[in-house]
């Protein structure tokens, strides 16, 4: 193993970002802001329910368009997969954060700031899984 | 509305802390789970960034009682350790190596025009709506 690209002030000042912005749901809405859950509950909830759901994934897409275009040289974008892999890693990751009750902001950024075991079982649990994921995915074939 | 508002400037926030950090990079996610290879650590300080941020301001808020554009805050009901929760969290984990997107990233990265990250989200879409169509209601 060696350290390679780290880039530590970018990573905090990033993740302090995202802090806040979990901050901000749950000090004015009262809500955790765990992406799966925001996106998978949207599907099949109505009126104002799904109207905040929607202004958040909206939001996201929003500030990956103004990245984009703002600033198109600052915005690092590398995906060596193609099609077919894509699309199954979409799909079990659809499917797994539904059964699993969250992903790395619910779980890993939410849960384990509010110390849930169950969210730092699942964040243990899919970070290790993604590691021996990339280990026999990127090593082995 | 108002509540459409906040979470829109939310999703704004916390879109630009995973352009910020780069998490929107699939590379990025896959070289901190490449552990026994060239190993990045940067998303380890971004969920410690995050954390340090909310595990502060969680509290805080719990402390005032309830939250200021809602009667009262949306705690997850369950528990325990369970087999979905174990079973869904390796699922993830092997689709998120795979892919190097998680939803977020995946949501932002979606506008950037890689046709790719389009039949991600589908997929994942796809994925969402099996359970929340099929299994769940199944279970009710």
């Amino acid at each position: 193993m060696s350290i390679v690209n780290f880039t530590p002030w970018s990573a905090l000042a990033g993740g302090a970002l995202i802090g806040l912005a979990a901050t901000g749901m749950w000090w004015l809405l009262g809500r955790l802001a765990g992406v799966s859950n925001i996106l998978g509950a949207a599907m099949i909830s109505h009126g104002e329910d799904f109207a905040w759901r929607a202004a958040f994934i909206a939001g996201l897409f929003l500030a990956g368009l103004a990245a984009f275009v703002l600033f198109p040289g600052h915005v690092n974008f590398n995906l060596e997969a193609g099609y077919g892999q894509v699309i199954v890693a979409g799909a079990l990751v659809g499917f797994g954060t539904q059964i699993g009750g969250g992903c790395t902001s619910g779980h890993g950024v939410c849960g384990v700031s509010r110390l849930s075991a169950r969210s730092i079982a699942a964040t243990l649990l899919f970070m290790g899984a993604g590691m021996v994921t990339v280990y026999f995915w990127v090593h082995n074939l | 509305m108002k509540r459409a508002v906040v979470a829109f400037v939310c999703g704004l926030v916390f879109g630009a802390g995973l352009i910020i950090s780069q998490m929107s990079n699939p590379a990025k996610v896959i070289g901190f789970l490449d552990i026994t290879g060239d190993w990045d650590p940067s998303l380890a300080l971004v969920m410690g960034g995050a954390v340090a941020v909310f595990g502060v301001f969680y509290r805080l808020a719990l402390r005032q009682g309830t939250p200021l554009f809602a009667p009262r805050f949306a705690l997850p009901e369950k528990n325990s350790l369970e087999t979905p929760l174990i079973l869904g969290a390796l699922i993830f984990g092997v689709g998120w190596g795979l892919g190097g997107f998680c939803p977020g990233p995946a949501i932002v990265s979606a506008a950037f025009g890689d046709a790719r990250v389009w039949a991600f989200v589908a997929a994942m879409i796809a994925g969402m709506l099996v359970y929340r169509l099929g299994l769940r209601r199944s279970q009710d």
